[in-house]
């Protein structure tokens, strides 16, 4: 019992320091906020023009996909913060500590969540004010948001992974970007899988991203989600359920370098 | 040996016993037997790579020995890791601060993972701010502070919950001499409040200021222990260099400065290199024999054995300084 409550405090300590440093590093916030948001207006104002959405307004297919991609990158405070802590030694201090141990790794992830709300905040503000029109309803909408949370929560374990297998900041964020930025691409999100190629068709409907968007963007928008809520969800706890013990593993094995 | 002698009459703060560590094909840690009593400064000196911070990683619970075994005030490092970690503070070469906290979040975040109480740990916090002279910089972001204020606010750190041993490693690589000082006038407090200290260290004016006992370890092995004095004396102790103001009478020196050494004097780069056994007086002795030998001084001075002066009377070889610690700290 005793162990429990020290490691939610342990856990509550350590999301606080995480945020912390959000406010502090103002580049950080920038790929918070303004990035996501320059994409946003970049596809919906430059690109969105030449893509055929059939069926729907391109901002309101643009929304669902760009929010999951962002709320995807947003664990890599978590990838950037533990390579930072490798590095600099302070990962040594941490495990001497009478701390429960994992709260390193579920402190940053959980202070992942409030960031990603923060993001969603932003984004779906912007969104509001360049025209995306929320048509389901209440409860699904919620749903929609749970979902984008727990998918967030669940890269943040792939980026805590990334964190503690990359041997700086720099490569961890090289890592994060070059491996999944292109999956997010080939998928529903920003294009309609049935105008790409029909070699990458089959890879893009199977992209878990495209189950991720399809369902946000049913939830969010009203229309029937066919097997996509459940597939998304299965899929986002499957990645919880490897990459969590994964980072744990590397956890325990790190050394300072 | 040493170690083993001492054992069942004083208590033991930390006790190894062969500890090995290899990392792949190089072999760290070659079989450590340290004994550290109680309440006294141990201080663990060799060059880099020879196995100091393996060491006390080992004892902080950061990493597993291979073979052997060490306990920390009685718990055993591997098997009571979580005890260990209780009664332990550690404080490191690379400063392990938060750069985007405050000095006061660092010291309270700390406070908290020692499981403090809330208002606890924010009071010990203020009170260590205010002892380690950062109570002015406690608000600002740790990322400007200086090299000092980050190895005080370190060694700070270290100390939240007051634990009984405090492991130092190399607590002064790459600091200047002012903040030299100041952090070993930190450490001489703590010790005089009981806490019991293991530091490492390649400078052995830092051992022989701090630590009560030494051990001297180089590839992995420990090849001598003992108080600095001791040290000293297989060395050879202090010497005394003097430069003549006229070369040609080096010879007449030795001669008259023979019954004050206590090795041969001998000639080297144009001075007279004199060994003494003890500093005190002696500069004075010299002066008065050469004066009245009628032989003019330029220059006179003492020098200290260093650590390469161990090394090469303990090896017979120099240090092997490898550059990679080298550039540690110097933000």
């Amino acid at each position: 019992m005793t162990a429990l409550r020290y490691g939610i405090s342990d856990t509550l300590v350590l999301a606080k320091r995480s945020l912390l440093r959000i406010p502090r590093q103002p580049d950080l916030l920038v790929g918070f906020t303004v990035q996501p948001v320059l994409f946003i207006l970049l596809f919906v104002y430059v690109l969105g023009g030449a893509i055929q959405t059939p069926g729907f307004d391109y901002v309101d297919y643009l929304m669902p996909g760009i929010i999951v991609q962002s709320i995807a990158f947003g664990g890599f405070v978590t990838a950037l913060g533990l390579a930072d802590d490798l590095k600099k030694g302070l990962m040594d201090r941490f495990r001497s500590l009478p701390m429960t141990r994992s709260a390193l790794l579920t402190g940053r992830t959980l202070g992942d969540v409030a960031t990603n709300i923060f993001q969603l905040v932003v984004m779906f503000s912007v969104g509001l004010l360049i025209g995306f029109n929320f048509s389901g309803s209440v409860g699904e909408v919620i749903a929609g948001i749970a979902l984008l949370l727990l998918i967030g929560y669940a890269f943040s374990w792939v980026f805590a992974f990334i964190g503690l297998v990359s041997s700086s900041p720099e490569a961890s964020n090289a890592y994060g970007f070059t491996i999944l930025f292109p999956v997010t691409f080939v998928s529903s999100a920003f294009v309609p899988v049935d105008s790409m190629p029909s070699w990458l068709q089959p890879i893009a409907e199977h992209n878990p991203f495209t189950y991720m968007v399809n369902a946000a963007r049913a939830l969010f928008l009203g229309i029937p989600p066919g097997d996509n809520v459940w597939l998304a969800l299965l899929w986002t706890l499957a990645i919880i359920a490897v990459f969590a013990p994964l980072a744990a593993w590397r956890y325990s094995r790190v050394v300072a370098r | 040996m040493i170690a083993a002698a001492s054992v069942g009459t004083v208590p033991a703060a930390v006790e190894t016993s062969r500890l090995h560590k290899r990392y792949g094909s190089v072999e760290a840690l070659r079989g450590v037997d340290l004994f550290v009593e109680k309440g006294s400064v141990f201080g663990l000196l060799g060059p880099n790579g020879a196995g100091k911070t393996t060491a006390v990683r080992i004892l902080t619970t950061l990493l597993k020995p291979d073979e052997g075994s060490a306990r920390v005030v009685g718990y055993d490092v591997v098997r009571e890791a979580a005890s260990v970690r209780r009664e332990i503070g550690l404080a490191g070469q690379y400063a392990a601060v938060d750069e985007n906290l405050t000095g006061f979040e660092n010291l309270d975040m700390v406070g908290r993972l020692y499981h403090l109480g809330r208002g606890h740990s924010r009071s010990r916090a203020r009170e260590l701010l205010e002892s380690f002279d950062l109570a002015d910089a406690g608000g600002r972001l740790v990322r400007t502070y200086s090299g000092g204020m980050r190895r005080r606010l370190d060694l700070a750190a270290a100390l939240v919950a007051r634990p009984p041993v405090l492991f130092l490693d190399e607590p002064t690589t790459g600091l200047d001499l002012r903040s030299r000082i100041g952090l070993w006038e930190a450490i001489e407090v703590l010790v005089s409040e009981g806490t019991t200290v293991l530091l490492t260290t390649q400078y052995l004016d830092e051992a022989d200021r701090l630590a009560d006992r030494i051990a001297v370890i180089d590839h992995g092995l420990v090849i001598a222990e003992g108080t600095s004095q001791e040290l000293k004396d297989r060395v050879g102790g202090e010497r005394i260099d003097i430069h003549l103001c006229d070369d040609s009478r080096g010879g007449e020196a030795v001669a008259a400065l023979a019954s004050i050494a206590s090795d041969r004097p001998f000639l080297e780069d144009g001075s007279v290199r004199v060994p003494v056994a003890e500093r005190r007086g002696s500069i004075a002795d010299a002066v008065r024999r050469l004066d009245d030998a009628g032989i003019a001084i330029d220059d006179i001075s003492v020098s200290e054995p260093t650590l390469d002066d161990v090394f090469l009377n303990l090896t017979g070889r120099a240090t092997e300084p490898e550059a990679e610690e080298a550039e540690v700290e110097s933000k």
